[in-house]
């Protein structure tokens, strides 16, 4: 069993998605970090069997509702005093800006230049998103 | 209120507000001369970033025909777009001159973007295979006054169902009206697209029924929607032989529907409604263009907040 020690004040990151782990490691650009981070991947999960985490020994700004779209079961935990103070549960985001691309070469988003895409959840079940502009739909498949 | 609004989609307006808009155009209809000066002194932009000639005109007669001016370009070729001027830049800077502007673009959701920088009114006048709000004007007024109204129809819709924007439009918009049916006419590849079925037609539980030859069910529409077909959208030769003249709109066929049958199409037609039938009064895909000029005449004056 592998050990890594709790940490006192920072961000730990649960029930990560095995797999999702790393590419939200990276986008959070913790492999640039001078502080204390730790991935960890494919942990035993009560929950899920296996699953992602990662630690993060530094209260960082994280946004929730790109998280949220990477992978909407995550959960985010706030240590203080090496105790968890705030658990947030996420969730998919209503809207995604600036994250994906529209995927339709039809669409005003693959001529414009400085156009930011948009796309607008319309089924939280399935995670079905569309294009604001041209109703393309993108589906988040975890 | 629709002053100032753009028209973006054909879902934008609601029903109160598209009865607004088809109370005025019957006023025109009845006495155009009295608005002939409703628009002086106001200017309508056209920009189309792609070549209509048909939607094009019936801006610029509707504008003129309101007494308002009209200023624009008709293929970008003549504009600093093709300079690579912005879609932002562009319309921040003809919003200064004008005060309502008509755009037709071939990408998807161009005038939606427009319509975030514009300070002044942006109707969609056909954004690639997207949206093209106006026909749906066009063809809403048409059914009220050749239908009286909008409920108790069966509708049938003819040919590409698959690819043809203005009947997604349609049935979108026919679909928030009482006890409406649709009779869903075309070949296997070209059927409606899932998403109409399961949002708008199941969701809301309305009638529908898909078949594939059109003389089955011509007796019962009280409508007929006819589209293109064209050859290139079949899958295989055979097909296309064995269904090409079901959505060929012909005397014969046309002597198994209802006296008042009322035949729409879009327009421009190839060979799916035959020339031989352009006389019956059951045909009013020629009433349709002028109400599709005062549809916009309506839009136009309500949009200024002149009427």
């Amino acid at each position: 069993m592998l050990y890594i020690d709790s940490i006192s004040k920072g961000i730990v990151i649960d029930h990560i998605q095995v797999g999702h782990g790393f590419s939200i490691f990276k986008y959070l650009e913790l492999d640039k970090a001078d502080f204390t981070v730790a991935l960890i991947m494919n942990a035993p999960s009560k929950k899920f069997g296996k699953k992602d985490l990662i630690k993060i020994e530094n209260k960082i700004d994280i946004d929730l509702a790109m998280l949220g779209f990477i992978d909407p079961n995550i959960t985010v935990n706030i240590i203080e005093n090496e105790k968890i103070v705030e658990k947030i549960n996420l969730s998919l985001p209503k809207k995604v800006e600036g994250i994906i691309e529209c995927k339709n070469p039809r669409c005003v988003t693959s001529t414009e230049r400085n156009i930011v895409h948009k796309f607008i959840l319309i089924d939280e079940q399935n995670g079905t998103y569309k294009c604001e502009y041209c109703d393309q739909i993108y589906s988040w498949e975890g | 209120m629709l002053k100032g609004k753009h028209l973006i989609d054909p879902q934008d307006f609601s029903l109160e507000e598209l009865e607004s808009i088809f109370e005025l155009a019957e006023e025109i209809i009845k006495d155009q001369n009295s608005f002939k000066d409703l628009c002086t002194g106001k200017i309508l932009g056209t920009l189309f970033y792609e070549p209509s000639t048909r939607t094009r005109f019936s801006f610029e007669a509707a504008m003129l025909r309101l007494g308002g001016r009209v200023i624009g370009f008709s293929e970008p070729g003549s504009s600093s777009v093709m300079k690579g001027e912005s879609i932002p830049d562009t319309i921040r800077t003809v919003a200064s001159y004008v005060d309502i502007i008509a755009m037709r673009h071939p990408k998807e959701g161009a005038p939606k973007y427009a319509s975030y920088y514009s300070s002044i009114p942006i109707i969609n006048a056909g954004d690639g295979g997207h949206q093209h709000p106006t026909q749906t004007l066009t063809d809403l007024l048409t059914i009220k006054e050749v239908k009286g109204g909008f409920s108790d129809l069966t509708i049938g819709l003819c040919g590409d169902l698959k690819f043809g924007r203005t009947v997604h439009s349609l049935i979108k918009a026919m679909s928030r009206y009482e006890n409406i049916k649709f009779i869903l006419i075309s070949p296997k590849e070209l059927q409606i697209p899932n998403y109409i079925k399961t949002e708008i037609l199941e969701n809301k539980d309305i009638p529908f029924i898909e078949v594939e030859r059109l003389e089955d069910v011509i007796d019962s529409l009280d409508i007929l929607y006819m589209t293109r077909v064209q050859k290139e959208r079949f899958f295989n030769e055979a097909d296309y032989i064995r269904l090409k003249d079901s959505y060929i709109l012909d005397r014969e066929k046309l002597k198994l529907a209802k006296k008042d049958l009322a035949i729409l199409h879009p327009l421009p037609r190839v060979n799916e409604i035959s020339y031989e039938i352009d006389d019956d009064p059951r045909a009013c895909y020629f009433q349709q263009i002028k109400y599709g000029m005062y549809a916009r005449m309506a839009l136009i004056a309500k949009l200024l907040g002149v009427a």
